[in-house]
């Protein structure tokens, strides 16, 4: 199986790789700079959602704090690399405060606390004239320059975007087969018996929950660079919906399942409504039968269904292949 | 008839393929179509107004027969779902997938100001119906002309209006609590306590809010007279509830409260409003009686400032594509065609434009009346040839911030 996946892995990475020159134009190289974008953004949710079975409707807010943060620093004066390390120094810093407070509450509590720091950072945006330009955004001048490469062309910035998504997908994959990752997943199935156990359940939460703002601000510093524009409406508590809805499509249980949703939302939303006019009905009809027929999302959905055929047409060989693996 | 399979799937493709017809005119013109990219708004809060910008672009080019000068036109509709994002990736695919030659739109301050630097940085010019100033003030963008107002551009007039024909002094302002309100306003409150007046209340309420009643509840008993910078339905909701305390105060506004896209459900809550608009259905000009005619025909409702404005663009630019001898392919000619036209008989009266690139055209004052049963925005006061800095001058007006809650300074509030 492990040689299996790395022929899937090297297949993924080179039609990746080939986006640019194989679709050509533009527009959709931009498209699928803002798919990785999302992605990431829904990458760093499921930490916290599919390992640790802590939703937050906050996590908008740190593409305001590290956002903001950003351009306020490079707007006075300082340069891209030092604003982004401040930035996301700033933000992941605000992520341990934020975790304190919405950790306190377990469940329904911990949603309303985020929702509500979230709102927060979007009221400051909204409401700091002097400060955000309220209502009509900030403007960051240019896109960064790393190691003097020019990102403005389009190919050159899905690359970039490309390979951070790359580093964070790696960095994820080996949290989640950690023995960290292991005892979250245990703290969210079992939280008594692990504190029993000897496990620090509210660390390894905050710890979590840390890790998740600080892969949130970088994917808020790529949207930043992508728009080259942030206003209070980019960080409403609807982007937070969204980006915990592209997580539970794809599937919060697994790594690859909040790629395809944020690939199937930022699709729907931004090209099929050029030719579909009810797209907000058209995405809701796919959640109602993503829900319906794959409750767990669309990956294990499909995983599931790929098992099942396969057993289905030879069922004795699969059962001895399988079980290894399992 | 039975409907089986094979029938839907028969009728689902001739729908298609139907549709497709229509989005492309047949257009085989000498050197291919004018391609026009219009964002507009169709899904959100923001849809209403969006559905209007589109009634007037569809009549526009129904009344041309999809052309511009002599040139065919390919028109491209994106929904820009009023989020600022999602405003940048829709003016991205016009831009760089279809390759359009110009915009149109798009509604809110917000959205543009999202795609000023890409705008910049592919060069597309722009017809905006958006009002933030700073489009056309200190951040001025050379590929964009507003054919409309910029949010403050229709309050002036009406300030100075308020203080030196109807001689009020005491006045409290009512806006949205967003750049929209805090810029309509604020122009209001310069020319007003320039002559004079005061503004002795000030209050901004949130976009959403759902009930005016606090509000409303706080306002003093002698003023003059309530300012309202409401826009779309908060407008209707802001009068109706004022009306329904009892409270009988004149009511001014800036170009978006009473509508006439909303006058007629309004009824006598708002007979008396006077208004600062560049626009009104009730003016006599040939191009808008034909305009109000066929919207009223189309769409069986009447023109409000929305589809007056979009329309408006259109005309501006037709004349522009003329005079650009229908080159539209060469940028900096054409940009320079939509910069220096003069449209003389335009829905709303002659315009031209300012080295910025917004609008100089009549203001009008405007004042709700009942006329053979129907309510109407009768024209009491023309002024003309107001631009963007009437009545100051353009390098003192540039020289202070841009117009916010806090400025200009309110110095005579009461509470």
């Amino acid at each position: 199986m492990t040689r299996w996946n790395a022929i899937w892995l090297a297949i993924v990475a080179a039609l990746l790789i080939a986006v640019p020159t194989v679709i050509g134009n533009e527009f959709y190289v931009n498209m699928a700079s803002q798919v990785l974008i999302y992605a990431l953004f829904a990458l760093s949710i499921n930490m916290m959602l599919g390992y640790g079975g802590m939703v937050s409707l906050g996590h908008a807010g740190y593409l305001g704090l590290a956002g903001y943060a950003c351009i306020l620093l490079t707007i006075n004066g300082f340069d891209q690399l030092s604003a982004a390390i401040l930035a996301l120094a700033f933000s992941t810093v605000m992520a341990g405060f934020f975790g304190m407070l919405s950790l306190r509450a377990p469940g329904l509590g911990f949603i309303m606390i985020t929702l509500a720091l979230g709102q927060i950072v979007w009221g400051i945006a909204y409401r700091a004239n002097d400060l955000t330009g309220g209502d009509n955004g900030l403007r960051l001048p240019a896109r960064p320059m790393p190691f003097g490469i020019d990102l403005n062309s389009a190919p050159r910035f899905y690359y970039f975007a490309l390979a951070v998504v790359a580093v964070a997908l790696f960095f994820i994959w080996r949290f989640s087969r950690s023995p960290f990752g292991a005892s979250l997943m245990g703290a969210r199935d079992q939280p008594r018996r692990m504190s029993m156990l000897g496990h620090n359940v509210w660390l390894i939460r905050w710890l979590t929950f840390v890790l998740a703002g600080f892969w949130g601000s970088v994917a808020s510093l790529l949207f930043v660079y992508y728009n080259l524009f942030l206003s209070p409406h980019a960080l409403g508590l609807q982007q937070s919906a969204e980006i915990l809805l592209m997580a539970i499509l794809g599937g919060a249980s697994s790594l690859a399942g909040p790629i395809v949703g944020a690939a199937i939302i930022t699709l729907v939303k931004n090209v099929i409504s050029s030719y579909v006019e009810r797209w907000n009905t058209l995405l809701g009809a796919i959640f109602v039968i993503v829900i319906i027929f794959m409750p767990y999302g669309l990956v294990p959905g499909c995983r599931e269904l790929w098992r099942r055929i396969a057993q289905r047409r030879k069922p004795s060989a699969s059962k001895a292949a399988s079980e290894p693996a399992a | 008839m039975a409907i089986n399979r094979r029938t839907v799937i028969k009728g689902a493709l001739a729908t298609g393929v139907a549709s497709q017809a229509f989005k492309i005119p047949a257009a085989v013109a000498q050197a291919g179509p004018i391609r026009i990219g219009f964002l507009t708004v169709k899904t959100g809060p923001l849809a209403s107004g969006g559905l209007q910008m589109e009634q007037g672009v569809t009549l526009f080019f129904k009344e041309r027969g999809n052309k511009l000068g002599n040139r065919a036109v390919e028109l491209h509709t994106a929904d820009t779902g009023g989020n600022p994002a999602q405003a940048r990736t829709k003016t991205q695919e016009l831009v760089e997938r279809l390759n359009v030659h110009c915009l149109i739109g798009p509604l809110a301050a917000f959205e543009a100001l999202a795609i000023d630097d890409y705008i910049r940085s592919t060069q597309t010019p722009i017809l905006t119906v958006a009002g933030a100033e700073d489009i056309t003030q200190r951040k001025a963008n050379p590929w964009v002309v507003r054919p409309s107002a910029t949010s403050a551009q229709t309050s002036h007039p009406l300030g100075d209006y308020a203080a030196k024909d109807l001689k009020f002094k005491r006045v409290a302002t009512f806006g949205d609590d967003f750049a929209f309100g805090h810029e309509c306003v604020a122009g209001f409150q310069r020319t007003f306590e320039d002559n004079g007046g005061k503004v002795v209340q000030k209050l901004f309420t949130p976009l959403n809010a759902p009930d005016y009643g606090t509000y409303i509840s706080q306002l003093k008993p002698n003023l003059d007279a309530v300012f309202t910078a409401h826009a779309g339905s908060n407008g209707f909701k802001f009068i109706k509830q004022l009306r329904e305390y009892g409270n009988k105060t004149q009511i001014l506004g800036g170009f978006t409260p009473v509508d006439e896209s909303l006058l007629q459900q309004m009824g006598d809550d708002a007979l008396g409003a006077i208004t600062g608009n560049w626009y009104s259905a009730q003016l006599e000009f040939l191009g808008n009686k034909k305009f109000v005619e066929g919207i009223q025909r189309d769409f069986k409702v009447d023109p409000g400032v929305y589809a007056a404005e979009t329309y408006l663009c259109c005309e501006v630019l037709e004349q522009a594509v003329k005079d650009a001898g229908g080159k539209v392919e060469d940028k900096a000619a054409f940009m320079k065609a939509l910069k220096t036209v003069k449209v003389p008989n335009t829905i709303r009266g002659p315009v031209s434009f300012d080295e910025l690139g917004n609008v100089v055209g009549n203001s009008y004052i405007r004042k709700v009346e009942k006329k053979g049963g129907k309510y109407v925005n009768t024209v009491i006061k023309t002024y003309a040839d107001v631009g963007q800095f009437w009545p100051y001058k353009q390098d003192e007006f540039l020289k202070n911030p841009v117009y916010s809650r806090d400025f200009p300074p309110s110095k005579n509030l009461e509470n």
